[in-house]
């Protein structure tokens, strides 16, 4: 399976992905400069963490009227999977692939530290290693992760399944205690908790290795034959 | 040249913690009238001038500046300084 | 603000416009005697930045000279933008500690964020990808707006900065005094990894080579930094706001990735940040240390702001900015890997060979200096040093003594105390773990950075107990090395080196230069004794608010290496059943304790004593015994003594309690400040062979699954306490503070 890494300018948590998919997951990964970016080839997209064009503005927001994100609305189409975590959820917030918006946490601090997360969706590509309603143990750090949609879109995302993950303890006063949601489609998933800091028990904990094994087990049946 | 000045306000209803912590600091230093604070964007752009500014503005705002999901924005237009 | 054009040499001379600059009548003839003629205003702005203590090290330079800086594991010691220690495999770790305490007393949001800026470009222009960051920060006592203010700013202006570039804050320090109450210091540290292949050096070397400059474009901003670094903060310090820079971590994370590219670019000569005396600094020293000199053309330097002057172009400290020295006919390769990342490099001048920092700006020369008058060369002043009256009459006074009732009481007081607090409240805002290679981050007696795809890892950590080297700067600067090393033992790792932040009043003041003299006396006998060379470091004096000093705080940053990831050790107790040994005796002192600050509300009498061969000895023994795989946790008693530390071994690992007993006084058992001594657990099994290594290892006791701490004396019960409880006390301490209202 290959996987490419998106890097905007500003991207920090870029090689902790490609690190995530090359050395944890074992699979094939490419850092990809947003500038000479082709996404052609590609069995998964990941957009980094970090502070793309240093968060000015909006998170995201700059980043989202990148070419490559004209690219990435057609990979989504095609059905490719595509995670963005933290700031790369923020963009595919902006960027519209993804419904609702970002707003300062509730206690106007950034906070770093590990969360408790509860797998609400285990039907997804992403998430199918888990057990429904599985507790784990993956690192939140930013700002701006209280996510906010208005009711309409809140009671859809319900019905349709599409919060993946939810806070056990609400930390930034995000709508439903949502941390990750998913696009109708489900092949776009986009998360404030960081698995790819969730990969080796030295570091803490390894509960965010399974979302990348759930990629990589879909794409398996998906793709290579017998398996 | 024109001088946009564009305002860019939280929506009703979507809660504002930082105008929240900005009044209960107004409060706390006794201006107790102070019933609410929104704390919003302002900015300033320097045009050329053209036909169809507002239009301009208009779809600047709706794609970058503000994101219509959260925020509401106003704008005037002014005549400018040629620098 | 003084303004250039129109100030002729003559009436620099004799309205002595350079006093405004810092510089004395003395150092003024000086310079017109290298010159043999007067300098105009820009030269003599050039000199007063080069001059100041920040850039010369005037003062210090005498005392620097007592550091122990060599060993076979130091790859490069003071004189460079970082030091760099061997670890094997090729491999190198970068590291300095540089403070901004003057900008963040004033705007402590962008001082505090600009500092850490510039700590990284130090390591980053040494060619190094930075790993870590850590700080050392001391504010006044929480209860007035103005200090919860300048704290709240600080942190978060460390957190706007440090998550921004990507590298992960990983630890520190905070402890608060009143002598920080108008001068908070903000001392920020950066390590960094690199294959030593890799070093680059800030030199501008061969005629003819280009002087490329990238980055922010050149304000206004920051003009006499340096100079408002050496001077004393004073009511109208608030009016010099204008003198403090704005950060933007966005430029800097773009310039890191871009300079990691060039330095593998054969076109690069030499690289340097542009820091305190920006444009000036990094130009004239590059050229004094390649032994050459340097024609620069202003009109060439990237310009934010219109008509500025060749004085402000050369004095400003806008951030974000760097230096390089470029083969020539070689630049566009070094425009190339600028552009992608959407930054300009420009060039600006050239090497020349004839030893003259020259500038030239709208077709005239408007400073033409030896350069190495400006920085190798610059004067060396010999303080005066007298002993302080207070120290004589500490030194007379009997040992003092504690009346202690309720222990647990006295527990629950220290835990409160908010240089024991738990700093959650800080660290949380700091992104610890980005780049996933966080092992053990804040909050832990060193943080610990895994080296990927090896099976090493850093450890890493700040420290300084200011109260005891205010009581004896002589032992306090030994106890601030020896704890610094205490830290990095417990964690598993080998001490390798030191940087150094020195924090001092104004050395004008005899008795504040001799805490000077001594403390960094203390600190090189300790240094050599455990084998930590000073591989860099940085001075901040004249910290000093309405006259009055802080106390001498000279920050030791040290790093070491863990040779296995096996041999990392968590500081908080792991499983039940494991027996707790205290490592060292216990006397009964408390100069300078946190208990003599909970009873009498000051620290006064004599510091603890120390013996470097004793702390040798069992830093060698503990770390032999963790390499066996004999220890399950270690932790180093420090403020609060054993009491803290056995809480703080609690706090992490819900469930566990910890049973023990304690000989003797109880009072001093408990929270007596004695050096050298460890909190360890070990693993029934290993018991054996665990006393066997370590020598002054007393069973004191056992980690219990009772979530709770019991500890008997000879006689009686003095403490049956639920983690849960002391735990929220530590944790809600600094909160519970800043809300208070002031």
């Amino acid at each position: 399976m290959k996987f490419a890494v998106v890097v905007f300018p500003g991207s920090n948590c870029d090689r902790d992905m490609y690190y995530a998919a090359k050395d944890a997951l074992g699979e094939e990964a490419d850092l990809i400069w947003y500038k000479e970016a082709n996404l052609d080839g590609y069995d998964a997209i990941l957009i980094p963490g970090g502070f793309s064009y240093g968060d000015y503005l909006r998170s995201g927001a700059i980043a989202s009227t990148s070419d490559i994100v004209t690219q990435l609305k057609q990979q989504a189409e095609k059905g490719v999977p595509i995670l963005g975590v933290c700031n790369g959820f923020q963009i595919l917030l902006e960027s519209g692939l993804l419904p609702g918006a970002m707003l300062r946490n509730q206690n106007l601090k950034f906070m770093c530290h590990f969360e408790e997360l509860v797998v609400e969706n285990n039907q997804t590509i992403f998430t199918s290693e888990y057990e429904q309603e599985e507790i784990v143990s993956i690192p939140i750090a930013h700002n701006e992760g209280n996510y906010y949609c208005d009711d309409e879109t809140r009671a859809k995302l319900e019905e349709n399944n599409q919060i993946v993950f939810t806070y056990k303890t609400n930390p930034n006063g995000s709508v439903s205690d949502i941390a990750g949601i998913i696009n109708e489609k489900g092949n776009v998933l986009g998360m404030m908790p960081h698995p790819e800091r969730a990969v080796e028990a030295l570091l803490s904990s390894d509960d965010g290795l399974k979302l990348f094994q759930s990629m990589l087990v879909n794409w398996r049946e998906k793709h290579v034959a017998g398996a | 040249m024109k001088l946009v000045k564009v305002h860019i306000t939280l929506k009703e209803g979507v809660l504002d913690p930082q105008g929240k912590a900005v009044q209960g600091s107004l409060n706390t230093l006794g201006y107790n009238k102070v019933k609410e604070v929104r704390v919003g964007k302002f900015m300033e752009l320097t045009m050329e001038d053209d036909a169809n500014v507002e239009e301009q503005i208009e779809e600047m705002c709706n794609q970058l500046l503000a994101n219509p999901v959260i925020e509401n924005y106003e704008y005037t237009v002014e005549e400018g300084v040629t620098q | 603000m003084l303004q250039a054009p129109e100030i002729t040499p003559e009436m620099v001379e004799k309205d002595k416009v350079y006093q405004e600059m810092g510089l004395t009548d003395k150092e003024y003839d000086m310079i017109k005697n290298i010159m043999g003629r007067r300098p105009n205003f820009t030269e003599i702005g050039i000199f007063s930045v080069m001059w100041s203590e920040h850039c010369s090290y005037k003062t210090s330079k005498p005392l620097l000279k007592k550091f122990p800086t060599e060993g076979p594991q130091v790859v490069q010691g003071p004189g460079e933008g970082a030091g760099v220690v061997d670890i094997g495999d090729g491999q190198g770790v970068v590291f300095k500690v540089e403070s901004h305490n003057h900008p963040s007393a004033v705007e402590p949001y962008q001082g505090a964020a600009t500092g850490v800026g510039g700590i990284i470009r130090d390591v980053f222009s040494m060619g190094a990808r930075p790993i870590a960051s850590l700080n050392s920060l001391r504010f006044g006592n929480l209860n007035t707006g103005r200090v919860k203010y300048l704290f709240d700013e600080v942190v978060h202006g460390i957190s706007g900065y440090g998550n921004c570039v990507g590298v992960p804050t990983v630890g520190g320090e905070v402890q608060f005094d009143d002598s920080y109450e108008g001068n908070p210091l903000v001392n920020a540290m950066c390590v960094g990894l690199i294959d030593t292949k890799d070093i680059q050096k800030g030199i501008a070397a061969g005629e003819g080579n280009t002087i490329m400059y990238v980055g922010s474009k050149t304000g206004r901003d920051g003009i006499h930094g340096a100079t408002f670094a050496s001077e004393d903060l004073s009511e109208d310090s608030e009016s010099k706001r204008s003198n403090v820079q704005v950060g933007d971590p966005f430029m800097e994370k773009l310039l890191i990735e871009a300079c990691l590219e060039v330095i593998q670019s054969d076109a690069l000569v030499g690289i340097q940040d542009m820091g305190a005396a920006g444009l000036t600094s990094s130009a004239s020293e590059m050229a004094s240390k390649a032994g050459m000199g340097m024609e620069m053309n202003l009109d060439l330097i990237p310009q934010r702001e219109q008509n500025m002057t060749a004085y402000e172009m050369m004095l400003s400290e806008s951030q974000e900015r760097m230096l390089l020295c470029v083969k020539k006919g070689e630049e566009q390769e070094i425009i190339d890997i600028f552009k992608k990342y959407n930054l300009e490099a420009v060039a600006v001048g050239q090497v020349t060979e004839d030893k003259m920092f020259r500038l030239l700006h709208k077709g005239e020369v408007v400073a033409d200096i030896p350069v190495d008058n400006l920085a190798e060369d610059a004067p060396i002043f010999h303080k005066e040093s007298k002993v302080p009256a207070y120290y004589e009459e500490y030194q007379k006074m009997a040992d003092y003594v504690p009346n202690v009732d309720n222990h647990t009481e006295t527990l629950k007081q220290l835990l409160q105390q908010p240089t024991i607090a738990s700093k959650e409240y800080v660290y949380d805002q700091y992104d610890s773990m980005v780049q996933a290679n966080t092992v053990f981050s804040p909050g832990s007696d060193a943080a610990v950075v895994r080296v990927r795809g090896y099976d090493k890892a850093i450890a890493m950590t700040t420290d300084c107990n200011s109260r005891y080297i205010y009581l004896d700067p002589e032992v306090g600067g030994q106890i601030a090395v020896a704890e610094a090393a205490r830290n990095i033992i417990s964690s598993g790792a080998k001490p390798l080196a030191l940087t150094d932040g020195l924090n001092f009043g104004n050395p004008d003041k005899p008795e504040n230069f001799w805490q000077m003299e001594k403390s960094v006396e203390g600190m090189s006998a300790a240094s050599l004794k455990l084998n930590t060379p000073v591989i860099s470091g940085n001075v901040s004096l004249y910290n000093e608010s309405n006259g009055q000093a802080i106390y001498p705080t000279p920050v030791v940053g040290m790093v070491g290496l863990h040779e296995s990831l096996d041999h990392i050790t968590p500081s908080q107790f792991q499983q039940e059943g494991d027996t707790i040994y205290v490592i060292g005796e216990t006397a009964p002192e408390f100069g300078g304790s946190e208990l003599q600050n909970v009873l009498e509300g000051k620290y006064f009498g004599k510091a603890p004593v120390l013996d470097l061969d004793v702390e040798v000895n069992r830093q060698g023994q503990l770390l032999q015994a963790i390499r066996d795989g004999l220890v399950s946790s270690a932790h180093d008693l420090a403020e609060g003594g054993l009491g803290v530390a056995v809480a703080e071994s609690l706090f992490a690992n819900k469930g566990l309690g910890a049973d023990i007993k304690v000989n003797g006084d109880v009072t001093a058992a408990l929270f007596s400040e004695t050096q050298s001594r460890f909190l360890v657990s070990v693993p029934e099994a290993k018991r054996e062979a665990f006393e066997k290594v370590v020598e002054d290892a007393q069973a004191i006791g056992i980690v219990t699954n009772t979530s709770k701490l019991v500890v008997n004396s000879e006689q009686e019960q003095v403490i049956n306490e639920d983690i849960e409880s002391l735990q929220q006390l530590w944790k809600g301490a600094i909160p519970c503070l800043l809300k208070s209202k002031a």
